[in-house]
C-alpha cells in the first residue's frame, strides 16, 4: 500500500498548494469572490462542514464499537478510527470557522452562549466531543508511546515526549488505560450522537424551511453521519491499517463492508421515505425543495454524484464482491467521497426556494439570488482545508503509533483480547 | 351664463365651485373658511404622533407600519429611500419592492408588495442567534448588535420573510478609480456611526430593516415613509389609540403575510 500513500501524499501536496489560493482570497478579500450571500447565505463550506463533522461521528462510533463494546472484530483499527475522528472534526471546524463573517469574534460562541440557539448547543457539545476525542486517543496509544519511546528517531522522541512522564505500561497499567477506555467510550456515544445530532437539529428547528422542518432531519444526519464515517474507515483500514495482506486485516475490511452494507440500505430507507413523503405532500410548495434537487439544474448532484455512484455502484459491490478486500475499500472510498453531494442537497435547496413570491426579482444584486453554485475561491479554499487534513492523516500516520503493526510494539498479542 | 352657473353650483364640489364661480359670475365672494379648504398632510399627523410617542417610556411605544396596498404604484422610491438612508451595500436590501403580474391578458394587472422588516412579536431570527446578538427591543423593533455579531447567517436562513440579508463587504464603486463618498461615508443605523470603508461592521454582519431607528431617535419618519409618493406607507405607535396606524390597522381589509406561521407580525397591510 506504498503505492496509495504515495498517491495520497501527492494529492495532499497538489490540494495544498492550489487550494492556497482559496485561502488568501478568503483572507484578502473576505466574502466577495464566493457564491453564497443573502438569499442563499450557506454554500459548499457549511455543507463540508456537517459532511466533514458526520464523518468524524461515524468514525468515533465505529472506534465505540472496540472502547465500549469489545466488538473482535475491530479491535485493531480503534485507534485508526479515533485518529481520523479528530481530523475530520479539525478541519470540520476549520471549514466553517472560515465561513463566518467575524471569524475573529468566534469566541462570543463559548463567552456568550445562547442556549435557546442549536448552534449555541453545538459549541458546547463540540467541545466536549474534542476533549474526549483527545482523552480517549491518548488512553489508547499510551502502551504504544511507551513502546515507541525506545525509538531512537523522532517518532521515538515525540512518544516519549506524549507518555508526558507515564511510562507504566506494564499488564495493570494497561488494564487500567482499558477501563478508562471503556469509560470514555461509553460516554462518548451518546455525546457523538447528541452532537452530531444537534447539528441535524440546527437544520430541523427551521419552521421557515419546510424541507429541513422534520423531526427525521437529525436522524438522517446521524445516520449519514456513521455511513459517510463507516465508509471513509473502512477505506482507510484497507490502506493503512496493520497487518495488510494477513487473513485478519482482510476479515477487518470485509466485516466493516457487511457494516457499510446494512448502514447504506438504512439510508437509503431514509432517504425514500423523506423523499417520497415530501413529494407527496398536499400542500405543494412544501415540495418545491426536493422538486429542486431531482429536476434543478444541479440535478446530477442527486442522480449521478449521489445516486448512481454513491449508492447504487457501492451497493452493487458490496453486495457481489463482498469478500474481496479491495472491492470493498473502494466502495467504501466512493460513498465517503460522494456524501458531500448528500450534504450539499440538504443545505442548498432548503434556501434556494424563495419564501416570498417575487423576490428574486424585486431587487438584484450580488448575493440577491437564488441560483447557488460555488465559485473557484469556495471550491479551492475546501481543496485546502481537505489537504490540510490529508497532511495531518499521513504525518501522524508516520510519527504517532496509531496503527500498531506487529514488530512496532511491545504489547503482548492478548492484551486486546479481554476487550 | 347664470344658467352654467348654477349648473356649477349644483354639480361640481365646494371646492371647484369656489374656485371657479367668482371668476364666472364676476361676483366677489367671501374666501371659503379655512379648516373646509385645508387637509392635513399624513406625514404631517405621523411625525406630530410620533413625538408624541417618543415623551413616552420606549416601552410604552409599540411601532408598527400600515402599508396600504391600493395606493401602492410600485415605484420603488421606497427601496432607494432605504438603500440611501442607511446606505446599503451591494447584495444588501431592507425594504424591496415584490412585484407580481397577475391575470391573463387582457385582464391583467401589477400587484406591488413593499416588504420591510416585519418586527415580529415572535421573531424566528432572535432564538437562533448563537450568541444572542440580535433581540427584540423594548419599542418592538428587532435590533442586531453590529459589535456582536459573528456573522454565521442562522438568523437569515431562519427568517420566513428573507428580512435579513447579509453584509459580504461590497461597494458599488469597486470597479471605479475611486470610492464614491455616498458609500465611504459612515452610516448612523442604531444612532451610532457606523464605517464601512475600514472593512469593520456592519461588514461580515447580517443586516436588517429596523424602522429607521436612528431616524425615530431624532423625531423623524422612517425614510420609506416620508420618501412614499402615494402616501401609501404609514407609521406610528399602535399603543396610542388615535394614531393613525391604529385607525388603519383595525380595518376589516387588514392583512399580515404569512399569517399561519404566529410570528406576530408588526407590519399591517391594507388589501
Amino acid at each position: 500500500m506504498k503505492k496509495f500513500e504515495r498517491l495520497l501524499w501527492l494529492i495532499a501536496i497538489v490540494g495544498f498548494v492550489v487550494g492556497a489560493f482559496g485561502l488568501y482570497d478568503r483572507v484578502a478579500n473576505g466574502h466577495i469572490n464566493v457564491s453564497y450571500g443573502s438569499y442563499v447565505p450557506w454554500g459548499l463550506w457549511v455543507a463540508a462542514y456537517i459532511y466533514l463533522v458526520g464523518v468524524s461521528a461515524g468514525a468515533f462510533l465505529i472506534s465505540a464499537l472496540v472502547y465500549a463494546f469489545g466488538v473482535q472484530k475491530l479491535e485493531k483499527i480503534g485507534k485508526l478510527a479515533l485518529f481520523t475522528a479528530i481530523i475530520t472534526l479539525g478541519i470540520s471546524l476549520f471549514s466553517i470557522w472560515l465561513d463566518l463573517g467575524h471569524p475573529e469574534r468566534a469566541w462570543r460562541l463559548a463567552a456568550h452562549t445562547n442556549f435557546s440557539s442549536m448552534m449555541g448547543w453545538m459549541i458546547w457539545l463540540y467541545t466536549a466531543y474534542f476533549i474526549l476525542l483527545v482523552a480517549e486517543l491518548w488512553f489508547a496509544l499510551h502502551a504504544d508511546f511507551v513502546a515507541w519511546s525506545a525509538r531512537k528517531d523522532f517518532a521515538g522522541a515525540l512518544a516519549r515526549f506524549l507518555t508526558f512522564g507515564k511510562r507504566d505500561a506494564s499488564a495493570e497499567a494497561q488494564k487500567r488505560d482499558k477501563s478508562v477506555l471503556r469509560v470514555l467510550g461509553s460516554l462518548g456515544i451518546p455525546l457523538a450522537i447528541a452532537f452530531h445530532g444537534s447539528v441535524g437539529a440546527l437544520f430541523g428547528v427551521i419552521g421557515a424551511r419546510p424541507y429541513w422542518n422534520t423531526g427525521l432531519t437529525p436522524i438522517m444526519f446521524l445516520v449519514g453521519a456513521l455511513l459517510s464515517g463507516g465508509a471513509l474507515i473502512t477505506f482507510i483500514t484497507f490502506v493503512f491499517g496493520p497487518n495488510q495482506g494477513s487473513a485478519e486485516h482482510k476479515e477487518t475490511v470485509i466485516f466493516l463492508g457487511q457494516i457499510v452494507l446494512a448502514l447504506l440500505a438504512l439510508d437509503t430507507l431514509l432517504e425514500w421515505a423523506e423523499y417520497s413523503i415530501g413529494l407527496y405532500n398536499s400542500i405543494p410548495a412544501h415540495a418545491a425543495s426536493m422538486e429542486l434537487i431531482l429536476f434543478g439544474p444541479y440535478w446530477w448532484a442527486f442522480w449521478v454524484v449521489h445516486l448512481a455512484i454513491g449508492v447504487v455502484l457501492p451497493g452493487l459491490m458490496l453486495v457481489f464482491r463482498g469478500k474481496t478486500p479491495a472491492w470493498v475499500a473502494t466502495a467504501g472510498l466512493l460513498i465517503a467521497a460522494t456524501f458531500i453531494s448528500v450534504r450539499l442537497n440538504i443545505v442548498i435547496p432548503g434556501l434556494a426556494v424563495p419564501e416570498l413570491e417575487g423576490l428574486s426579482n424585486a431587487f438584484t444584486g450580488p448575493g440577491l439570488t437564488f441560483n447557488y453554485f460555488p465559485t473557484l475561491t469556495e471550491w479551492l479554499l475546501q481543496i485546502w482545508v481537505v489537504s490540510v487534513g490529508l497532511f495531518a492523516f499521513l504525518i501522524g500516520y508516520r510519527v504517532l503509533p496509531v496503527v500498531s503493526a506487529q514488530g512496532k510494539t511491545n504489547i503482548p498479542a492478548n492484551t486486546h483480547k479481554e476487550l | 351664463m347664470t344658467n352654467e352657473a348654477t349648473l356649477l353650483d349644483k354639480y361640481a364640489s365646494e371646492v371647484f365651485a369656489g374656485l371657479v364661480s367668482p371668476a364666472l359670475n364676476g361676483v366677489q365672494i367671501s374666501a371659503a373658511p379655512a379648516s373646509d379648504l385645508t387637509k392635513e398632510d399624513a406625514l404631517v399627523r405621523m411625525t406630530a404622533e410620533l413625538k408624541r410617542a417618543l415623551e413616552k417610556p420606549a416601552s410604552e411605544r409599540r411601532w408598527v407600519m400600515v402599508i396600504d396596498l391600493r395606493k401602492c404604484v410600485g415605484c420603488t422610491a421606497c427601496t432607494i429611500a432605504c438603500v440611501a438612508e442607511n446606505k446599503l451595500p451591494p447584495g444588501v436590501v431592507y425594504r424591496p419592492v415584490l412585484m407580481e403580474e397577475i391575470g391573463t391578458y387582457p385582464n391583467v394587472s401589477m400587484k406591488f408588495l413593499p416588504r420591510p422588516c416585519m418586527q415580529c412579536d415572535e421573531p424566528p431570527c432572535v432564538p437562533v442567534c448563537p450568541v444572542s446578538a440580535t433581540f427584540k427591543r423594548p419599542d418592538g423593533i428587532v435590533a442586531i448588535n453590529y459589535d456582536e455579531c459573528i456573522g454565521c447567517r442562522y438568523c437569515i436562513t431562519a427568517c420566513p420573510y428573507s428580512a435579513r440579508t447579509f453584509d459580504a463587504g461590497r461597494f458599488y464603486t469597486s470597479d471605479t478609480p475611486q470610492l464614491e463618498s455616498y458609500e465611504t461615508l459612515p452610516n448612523f443605523e442604531y444612532s451610532e456611526s457606523w464605517d464601512r470603508s475600514k472593512g469593520d461592521s456592519p461588514i461580515g454582519n447580517a443586516r436588517k430593516c429596523q424602522f429607521c431607528a436612528h431616524r425615530l431617535d431624532a423625531g423623524m419618519l422612517p425614510a420609506c415613509v416620508t420618501t412614499c409618493i402615494g402616501r401609501a406607507t404609514y407609521f406610528g405607535d399602535a399603543n396610542d389609540p388615535d394614531s393613525l396606524v391604529s385607525e388603519l390597522s383595525a380595518s376589516p381589509n387588514m392583512m399580515r403575510l404569512k399569517e399561519e406561521m404566529g410570528t406576530e407580525p408588526k407590519v399591517y397591510y391594507l388589501v
